[in-house]
């Protein structure tokens, strides 16, 4: 898989292309602002962006952007964004971004998980796969707080919910919950019954409308 | 051999009014200059109002229909160069800065009023004050040279001296009747020609300023812990994850590094945490109705956002709002028992109206604890008003109003 990382700090940016050559990708482009980006995944053709949120030259949300347009541009791109904090506004920029245009796999994670080597390597192949990783903290906050129909879910689907929420297909939510895939399988045709969703075999469509659904009701 | 060390210079404090001045030890008082600085406050009052009967005396000796438009006239054509005048006065008996008075011929209608009023009456008054605090001791000191040639004879003489030295007596209390007459003329004089909203401009200015360099102190702490601890933090832990490849799952020194990775990402969060209240980046990157839904979304209780404002507002402006429903949310959080709350933002005639109001139980005090009276002094730093209402047994809205231009 060829993946181009943009980062501006160099620990990271070198730390991140090692594990990523490590678990089998091909780094085929490591640049430090979002122009560079632009320019790379121009060059390059990347089958998956991992970009920083904030770098220079404004050091505010150039990332972002620069992903946000990338994607307007080849909506078959995918992305994954890294953070140092994770807020519902940039989740809701990619996802309603994703939700107009179709297209690749988009994933939005906290740089803490980058530190759990194996699950971030998984994170960005089901991003490459046209998959939705969004961070356990946005889902958390999105579930917080919240009453109505929500509050008709048992906890068993609360949980499933928010794994659903965050990407994780049937297998792995039931290695998470440790139950069997057919019990995940009942779990969530429950959720989205209750939830008035339609309900979808794709894992990609699944994920985008729980988001949809709990962004709305916000 | 060590230098001395030199010793600390005293604090003085120097007055700088004629009215600070009479407060200060009497020795040091009729010492001071200020005594003669008022006499000559006074006196000099003279001077225009001398000019104005000059002019006018001779210009009422026309006579006639033409006597009051010719009386206006020499009175306007004055107005200037005694506004300018009393300007130059005013530092006698008071040497404070005169800010905000224009700097061209014209002396502006404050100035001229003040000049007109000078001009017709005032001058008078502070002659005749002057001129009765100093008339009673001279007269008395004087007494021996006035009246040695009362007929009664020598005894009249012994008296006459007891007079000169109740005069001497007196001659302080003239030198605290003048200033005291020449500070509140002073006083006056400045209220009439510096508009009050200047100086609390003024000051409402120099606390903006300050705001503004907390706030800039602020975003450089964030940005030096986001670019060096924390992605620091962030290396560490990957290193520790990709050093856990290495050995065998289960295996001591794995759950050691598991371990350590665990520690990495417990002082990454707490950063966050430290951060998000310093300065967030949503409220830097996407302004204040984006930063309030964030904050709205980790608040435990349900939270409905309505911040509509048609533009960024001002940093500091923002910045203090931010912190208001931060706080306001997070009091409704710990003490309201409310079930639901709400954010409600709108921008009216140039304020921007913050409003978070709960279904709690009310009764917030802003007696007890600092919440609250912190949450208004920083509000009033930018020149706003918070008020809180909550009656017992609820509900509690408190409304932030923040002006958006100075």
């Amino acid at each position: 898989m060829r993946v181009v990382i943009a980062e501006d700090s160099v620990l990271l940016r070198e730390g991140l292309a090692g594990l990523l050559e490590r678990f089998g990708h091909s780094v085929v482009a490591a640049v430090g602002d979002a122009p560079a980006l632009i320019a790379a995944v121009a060059a390059q053709d990347p089958d998956v962006v991992v970009a920083d949120v904030r770098m220079p030259p404004g050091f505010s949300d150039e990332g972002l952007r620069a992903v946000l347009e990338l994607r307007a541009a080849r909506p078959a791109l995918a992305v994954l964004v890294l953070s140092q904090y994770v807020e519902q506004t940039y989740a809701a920029e990619l996802l309603d971004q994703t939700r107009s245009f179709g297209g690749g796999g988009v994933g939005y994670l906290l740089k803490d998980r980058i530190g759990d080597v194996a699950q971030f390597a998984d994170a960005v192949t089901t991003v490459a796969g046209g998959g939705t990783v969004i961070d356990a903290e946005v889902v958390r906050q999105l579930l917080r707080g919240r009453r109505d129909p929500l509050a008709r879910l048992t906890p068993r689907e609360r949980e499933v919910l928010a794994l659903v929420a965050e990407g994780r297909s049937n297998a792995a939510i039931a290695r998470a919950l440790f139950v069997s895939e057919a019990a995940v399988a009942k779990h969530i045709a429950s959720i989205l019954a209750k939830l008035d969703l339609p309900p979808a075999a794709d894992d990609h469509r699944r994920v985008l409308a729980v988001l949809t659904y709990l962004r709305a009701a916000v | 051999m060590a230098a001395p060390l030199l010793a600390p210079a005293p604090v003085t404090l120097v007055p700088r009014t004629a009215l600070d001045a009479l407060g200060g030890p009497p020795q040091r008082f009729l010492a001071s200059a200020w005594p003669w600085r008022s006499l000559a406050y006074l006196l000099a009052g003279v001077v225009p109002g001398l000019a104005f009967a000059a002019v006018l005396v001779p210009a009422r000796a026309v006579g006639g229909p033409a006597a009051a438009p010719v009386s206006l006239l020499v009175a306007a054509v004055l107005l200037p160069p005694v506004a300018r005048f009393e300007r130059w006065r005013l530092r006698l008996a008071d040497r404070q800065p005169v800010r905000g008075l224009p700097d061209g011929w014209w002396p502006g209608w404050r100035e001229a009023g003040h000049a007109l009023v000078a001009l017709v009456a005032l001058w008078w008054v502070d002659l005749l004050v002057a001129a009765a605090a100093i008339a009673g001791p001279v007269v008395l000191i004087l007494s021996p040279v006035v009246q040695p040639t009362a007929p009664e004879g020598e005894a009249m003489l012994g008296e006459t001296f007891v007079g000169s030295a109740v005069g001497l007596l007196l001659v302080p209390v003239a030198a605290y009747t003048i200033s005291a007459w020449a500070g509140a003329r002073a006083a006056m004089a400045r209220a009439m020609l510096v508009p009050q909203e200047a100086e609390t401009r003024e000051i409402a200015r120099s606390r903006a300023r300050l705001v503004d360099a907390f706030e800039a102190e602020r975003r450089r702490i964030e940005r030096d812990l986001h670019d060096g601890a924390q992605q620091r933090l962030v290396a560490l832990s990957m290193k520790l994850g990709l050093a856990g490849l290495d050995l065998p799952p289960g295996s001591p020194a794995a759950l050691k590094l598991d371990e350590a990775r665990e520690l990495a990402g417990q002082a990454l969060a707490e950063l966050r945490e430290l951060i998000r209240g310093v300065h967030p980046q949503v409220l830097a990157d996407r302004g204040l109705p984006a930063a309030v839904r964030d904050v709205a979304g980790r608040s435990p209780v349900p939270a409905r956002v309505d911040v509509a404002l048609d533009r960024r507002l001002p940093e500091r402006v923002e910045a203090a709002a931010y912190y208001v429903a931060c706080e306001a949310l997070a009091n409704v959080a710990k003490h309201s028992g409310a079930g639901s709350c709400a954010v409600r933002g709108r921008l009216r005639g140039g304020r921007l109206v913050l409003e978070i109001a709960d279904d709690g139980r009310g009764g917030a005090d802003p007696a007890r604890g600092t919440g609250l009276t912190g949450l208004a002094d920083r509000v009033a730093a930018v020149g706003g008003t918070l008020t809180v209402e909550s009656p017992y047994g609820g509900p509690t809205t408190v409304r932030a109003e923040i002006p958006c231009a100075w």
